[in-house]
């Protein structure tokens, strides 16, 4: 075993940084970075989480300015954030329904076209009943709602 | 007398006490709850202020947050200093003790597999920057040159088109310089990283910090996380001290401009990173 605290002093010389060697002197950037966005997340049944908690109003303000510069070097946290992925329910759904919208477009677009479709096999039974509950709006929005179903079955089958 | 509940800061396999002298969140003491050869630490905290609805408010307040910050990590630290920890995320609080045993006791296989990895070894946080008006000004030849020779070309006043393309020719040079600069940098955080790694048994890369955050203006190209077994600490130190002395030596690849900041040892909090499900309620949806 080695005494971690041997090294501390050498790196308060070589570095001349007091302010981040750390224990009580760590600065407190680096110490809400760790503690707000690392370690073990434990949801359940529990009585207060951060995660059942409108958090991203700190979030946004602490960590994410830099989302810029995150982006230029490559790094995209933020689509596998369970803060904001998880939480933002509604931005994600309706995320979704655009995006099925827009499939279901692009695909009525390569029918036309006369263009292989690149769509999984529909499930007909499910998406039939879907398509009951479904008002009638035009065949756009029955075309997308038909893909949603669609989808479903494919997030289902694969867990 | 206000309700309260049970604030988890962290959770080892080590059945030391030395970090009970440690104060928690408002100071509160803090106490192990043992199930086996696992054990919690906690502190009682008062539900007028970690119940969800205070919570909610007390949250947007830096100053309040920055304290139980504090106070989380403090305690962590001390665990670490006892053996494998596994650091719970900020502001996880249940009902009772009993909620806490059940999470031992039904995650017993998960954190001993988080705590295994971590047993020996300390996580190094390593951060480098680049000071782009210093880079620009060592480059030399760069900005100053190019403004220098976009001016001969076009003196002021002989076309009316002159000052303004000059004008647009600097900039140009300069938004190039920057680009290069950057990715200048980039490659040299890259190259760093990769060294980092051969000494680390783990190294993670987290998004740079704000200038807010970090308390420094310059561009942050790595924020690292590094796991490094206990005895190769120096090691894991020289290795970033060579990459910072180079990077301050003139004539070298590194370039001007450029710093390395080593922080730690920390607890493992960037290796632990999992997250436990304690009911089966949402039936794997994640």
């Amino acid at each position: 075993m080695t005494d971690p605290g041997r090294f501390r002093p050498v790196m308060r010389e070589s570095y001349a940084q007091p302010m981040t060697t750390g224990r009580e002197t760590s600065n407190l950037g680096d110490i809400l970075e760790r503690v707000l966005d690392r370690g073990v997340v434990i949801a359940g049944d529990i009585r207060v989480n951060l995660l059942d908690i409108e958090l991203l109003t700190i979030k946004l303000r602490l960590l994410i300015a830099s989302v810029d510069t995150a982006r230029e070097l490559g790094i995209d946290w933020w689509e596998h954030d369970p803060w904001l992925t998880g939480k933002n329910r509604e931005l994600a759904d309706e995320n979704r329904r655009l995006r099925d919208r827009l499939a279901a477009i692009e695909e009525r677009l390569e029918e036309r076209e006369g263009l292989p479709r690149r769509v999984p096999e529909q499930r007909p039974r499910e998406v039939e009943r879907r398509q009951h509950e479904v008002e009638p709006r035009g065949e756009d929005w029955s075309g997308a709602e038909s893909r949603e179903a669609d989808r479903r079955g494919w997030e289902r089958s694969g867990d | 007398m206000t309700e309260s509940g049970i604030y988890l800061y962290a959770v080892t396999s080590e059945a030391g006490d030395a970090c009970l002298s440690v104060r928690g969140v408002l100071g509160e003491p803090v106490r192990k709850i043992g199930v086996g050869d696992l054990a919690a630490y906690v502190s009682t905290v008062p539900l007028d202020q970690f119940g969800e609805e205070p919570l909610a408010r007390l949250l947007e307040d830096l100053d309040w947050v920055g304290e139980v910050a504090r106070a989380h990590h403090r305690v962590v630290e001390a665990v670490a200093e006892a053996g494998p920890t596994a650091p719970v995320r900020l502001v996880t609080v249940y009902s009772g003790e009993e909620q806490v045993r059940e999470l031992l006791e039904r995650r017993h296989d998960d954190f001993l597999a988080v705590l295994s990895r971590v047993a020996g070894r300390r996580e190094w946080g390593v951060k480098a920057y680049v000071d782009p008006e210093a880079a620009s000004r060592m480059a030399g030849g760069g900005t100053a040159g190019g403004d220098a020779s976009a001016r001969r070309e076009a003196p002021a006043g002989r076309t009316g088109a002159g000052p303004g393309t000059a004008y647009l020719q600097r900039r140009k040079a300069n938004l190039h310089n920057r680009e290069d600069l950057w990715r200048h940098a980039v490659a040299w955080a890259e190259r760093l990283h990769a060294a980092l790694g051969e000494v680390a048994v783990a190294g993670r890369r987290h998004r740079p910090q704000d200038p807010q955050l970090s308390g420094r203006k310059e561009w942050m190209v790595l924020n690292g996380a590094y796991l490094v077994e206990e005895d190769r600490s120096a090691e894991f130190a020289a290795a970033v001290a060579a990459f910072r002395e180079a990077a301050t030596e003139s004539g070298t690849g590194a370039g001007p401009g450029m710093d390395v900041e080593l922080t730690g040892p920390w607890a493992p909090y960037s290796f632990t990173a999992v997250e436990l499900e304690t009911e089966g309620r949402e039936g794997g949806a994640r």
